[in-house]
């Protein structure tokens, strides 16, 4: 009906009067815009936060009679400071995604095959709570597991707590951040936060390992990186490809992969032995300087040279150049971390490398986090549970939990039996490694639900689906930032869910009152408990609702001063180049080099990244995103293409060390890349059906991923260890 | 009287997309068709190796040749701010802009049968706001401005760096300007 009023016609309507458009809700974006030109509509602003990803920068979004037509950067919001990526400014794709979930579904057919009936939300929340009920009657409820990733998490975490369950398991840990997030406080008895508090756009040199930033799209982290280039910082990047950041870089190493923390621990000998290191910060805030120094010395510039294929002059001239301009240099200690199975120790490293430049607290390098908080809330306490099993007996395994050990625990009931999944916002088929291990522990459960945006391929494993409307329609939990300064920022809907979606508040108070847990929801929309949370804080509303974050005045103390002394929250209250901890638990107390396995003759490891356009598998399928970059591609070194007769563009298949093997995917021929290795982007190859526009699109590093590292210290799981093998498929694009 | 100009700091490029998908919003740019695009090539072999990234968009032209062989008069350079723009009503679709644009900035809106392309986003400017991809740079690689006024960033830009424009053999007189160097040449 949309299509059929032209321009022309609506001139005619709304030339002689001007109500037409007080009946125009349904009308095109482009028609809107085209009438707000004219003068006829003022759009709306709404300050919100955006969940395109995980930095979650504050945004503007601009609608027109109840249609979002734009989406900008909120000004006062620190990690977007007026800016939005493409993904954020994109982020009406997901808004008016056809392929969104629309209804509650349930299960008709065999687990995988796609079959679902529709069904309304009392039934859906009906069949979730009896079913979550009965397992826990019969094996205790611990033996229901939640995974999750994002703000879903401050609805369904707490479900589950009170719930009486512990197990939560967020591939944000063992996938991700875990190692990096242990390896810093072991060293520093604190991690870097999120966003990362890197003072990066005071940097005069800034050094990254395997960190690709730029198409890493940290909204303010990259604000930062492009400012450092502006003011002419120098750029050590570390990485066998020739990334976008290695583009700006004054040195790139394309390094050997595997053999990174070769290249650290010689620079930690280098400037010791040099005497680059800041004397005064180590003498006054470290612990353990001798025995580091004993334990790099063997790790010289002519060992690494041969370990890293990294020449042993570059390596003492970016030492020097490291030294030279310390404490101005930020160490960027990556994001996510699991890549061979020593990642925590690798991180050490990197913050060994960090304290003896004295750039820990230091400007230039990492700054504190604001002291400030809001005052706790007083809640019910939730009631006592079994012991977890998320730790999978790692010994330094975080609170995220480690998501295999629910999987293998639901696999084989051991310690005790896990039988039901809640799986909010994250899409485990990509995100864990060894996707038959992953199936075959769905296979076991006697209950899978999911809650979700879009039809993901883990989505479409369960048995109930459970529909949660986008960020621009929900409110969710006040977030909290600690960077330099303390804020606070609100997400609201900006428009009312679309279909038949509800907001992730909304279903797991639904779910915990069938649950007989209405106590733990004391509210009735999750406005009342944000109103009353402003309250206690001390935060004007109202004003939240018209900024979108408000900062609050005087919070910040970043760097170390005379009134501003470092606090560590180590064992010994200092930082720690020598680890007493993991000694103790009979792991090295200073990072040592071991040599990983290398690719035989026509392997190529296999490593994988991001693009700027894309979160994890989430946005292949947004139409806004999709345009820009619709499949990826595999990186093969334009010698190796030469001597296998493959041409840019050709479609090949990869083979792993296990057989297993990809979709057929479309070879960029590159001199970017090592000859030992192959790249792709990660999150395609979705086998969603549901999915219509990224179904089969591209292929998925994750089912390549079918062998993985695990970090004896923290249960990281290493993913880049895996060997595949180029079959040429003989389609031309 | 403004003369806006944009200058593109390529140093600050990151090849993000923030400004292609912006504009697309901000504009209505049709799926599959695009106002900007920011081009990478890289030269050398392993591992000697440059790259370029490079936004491009309408220039903007002071000797447009769209504008002059546009045969119903529908493109047109705005005399008050040398803005290259289009009246809609006035355009046939025949494509002899597409032809005529050494910059390949113009693109034909299928549905609505006109030509197209970049404005400087004259709505916003005409708001005191910056235009789409501006406002958005994660890199504050594009900086808008007026080349009249001494103070403006692009005027700044300009002082400070040596700059360039695309094909300036072609004569076109492009207001879009290219960073490439950290400073003036010798």
């Amino acid at each position: 009906m949309t299509k059929s009023i032209s321009r022309r016609s609506f001139l005619k309507i709304s030339g002689a009067t001007t109500v037409g458009l007080s009946v125009a809700a349904t009308l095109p974006d482009k028609f809107l815009l085209w009438a707000e030109e004219q003068g006829m509509v003022k759009p709306t602003y709404t300050a919100t936060l955006c969940e395109i990803c995980f930095w979650k920068c504050g945004v503007m979004a601009k609608s027109l009679n109840g249609r979002v037509v734009k989406l900008e950067g909120n000004p006062n919001h620190p990690g977007a400071r007026g800016r939005l990526c493409a993904r954020g400014n994109g982020g009406t794709g997901l808004l008016y995604d056809p392929d969104r979930l629309r209804s509650p579904m349930i299960r008709t057919g065999a687990r995988g095959d796609g079959q679902y009936r529709k069904a309304s939300w009392d039934e859906a929340l009906n069949l979730v709570a009896e079913k979550l009920a009965a397992i826990k009657k019969q094996h205790g409820p611990e033996s229901v597991a939640l995974f999750t990733h994002g703000t879903p998490t401050d609805h369904f975490l707490p479900l589950l707590s009170a719930f009486g369950s512990p197990n939560v398991g967020m591939p944000s840990f063992a996938q991700c951040r875990g190692p990096r997030d242990v390896g810093l406080e072991l060293t520093f008895g604190e991690t870097i936060g999120s966003p990362e508090r890197l003072d990066m756009a005071n940097s005069k040199v800034i050094v990254l390992l395997g960190s690709h930033l730029g198409e890493n799209m940290h909204n303010s982290q990259v604000q930062d990186f492009t400012e450092a280039i502006g003011k002419g910082a120098k750029f050590i990047v570390v990485d066998p490809r020739f990334s976008i950041a290695a583009g700006k870089a004054a040195h790139w190493l394309p390094i050997r992969p595997a053999t990174d923390m070769a290249l650290v621990l010689t620079w930690i000998n280098v400037i010791i032995a040099e005497g680059l290191y800041d004397r005064d910060y180590i003498g006054r805030y470290a612990e353990g300087f001798a025995e580091l120094a004993k334990a790099v010395e063997k790790y010289t510039p002519e060992w690494a040279e041969k370990e890293t294929d990294i020449p042993a002059a570059q390596i003492l001239e970016t030492a020097r150049l490291m030294g030279k301009n310390a404490p101005s240099v930020c160490i960027h200690p990556g994001r996510h971390a699991t890549w061979y199975g020593d990642d925590v120790q690798r991180t050490r490293s990197l913050g060994i490398l960090m304290a003896l430049l004295g750039s820990w607290g230091r400007p230039g390098g990492a700054f504190f986090a604001t002291n400030a908080s809001f005052p706790k809330m007083e809640a019910k306490p939730f009631p006592e549970s079994r012991e977890t099993l998320n730790g999978g007996g790692f010994p330094f395994a975080g609170a995220e939990g480690v998501t295999q050990a629910i999987r293998s625990s639901t696999i084989d009931g051991k310690p005790y039996p896990i039988k039901a999944w809640i799986v909010t916002g994250t899409n485990l088929m990509k995100s864990i490694p060894n996707q038959k291990e992953t199936l075959e522990a769905i296979n076991k459960l006697d209950f899978l639900v999911a809650v979700d945006v879009m039809p993901f391929d883990t989505v479409m494993l369960a048995d109930v689906i459970l529909p949660e409307c986008s960020y621009l329609e929900r409110h969710d939990a006040l977030a909290v930032g600690k960077g330099k300064s303390l804020t606070v920022s609100l997400r609201q809907p900006v428009i009312e869910p679309r279909y038949e979606s509800k907001p992730g508040w909304w279903i797991a108070k639904e779910l915990g009152t069938r649950l007989g847990l209405a106590e733990y929801f004391p509210w009735k929309t999750y406005e009342d408990k944000i109103k009353s949370q402003c309250q206690h804080w001390g935060v004007d509303y109202e004003q939240l609702k018209k900024l979108g974050t408000i900062t609050i005045a005087d919070t910040a103390a970043p760097f170390i001063t005379a009134s501003n002394p470092p606090v560590f929250k180590t064992k010994s209250g200092k930082i720690e180049l020598y680890s007493g901890e993991l000694k103790e638990k009979g792991f090295d107390p200073v990072p040592q080099y071991t040599q990983h396995q290398r690719p035989k003759g026509g392997e190529f490891r296999l490593i994988y990244g991001r693009h700027a356009v894309h979160t994890f598998s989430r946005t292949t399928n947004n139409p806004e995103l999709h345009e820009l970059c619709p499949e990826n591609v595999v990186w093969v070194n334009a010698g190796i293409a030469k001597e296998m007769g493959l041409a840019d563009g050709n479609y090949v298949t990869l083979v792993n060390q296990d057989g297993a093997r990809s979709n057929p995917i479309k070879a960029k021929v590159t001199e970017r890349i090592r000859e030992d290795c192959v790249y792709m982007i990660h999150g395609f190859g979705t086998k969603s059906k549901a999915l219509k526009k990224a179904f089969q699109k591209g292929a998925d590093d994750q089912g390549l991923v079918t062998r993985y590292a695990v970090d004896p210290i923290c249960g990281g799981t290493g993913m880049r260890v895996n060997f595949v093998r180029i079959n040429k498929e003989f389609i031309d694009a | 009287m403004p003369k806006y100009a944009m200058v593109i700091d390529q140093r600050r490029c990151v090849a993000c997309m923030a400004c292609v998908v912006a504009c697309k919003k901000e504009n209505e740019v049709p799926p599959e068709q695009f106002r900007t695009r920011v081009v990478e090539s890289t030269e050398g072999t392993y591992p000697l190796l440059r790259m370029e990234l490079r936004s491009e968009l309408c220039n903007h032209c002071d000797n447009p040749p769209c504008v002059y062989n546009c045969p119903t008069g529908a493109s047109y350079k705005r005399k008050e701010d040398g803005l290259v723009l289009l009246r809609k009503n006035r355009c046939v679709g025949c494509k002899s802009c597409l032809a005529a644009c050494p910059y390949d900035a113009r693109y034909i809106n299928e549905e609505k049968g006109y030509a197209d392309k970049c404005t400087f986003c004259e709505h916003r400017i005409k708001e005191g706001k910056e235009p789409a991809c501006v406002a958005t740079c994660i890199g504050k690689s594009r900086i808008f401005g007026d080349l009249d006024d001494p103070r403006s960033n692009v005027s700044r830009a300009l002082r400070e760096n040596h700059h360039e424009v695309l094909l300036e053999s072609a004569g076109t007189k492009p207001r879009v300007y290219y960073v490439k160097k950290f400073s003036k040449p010798e």
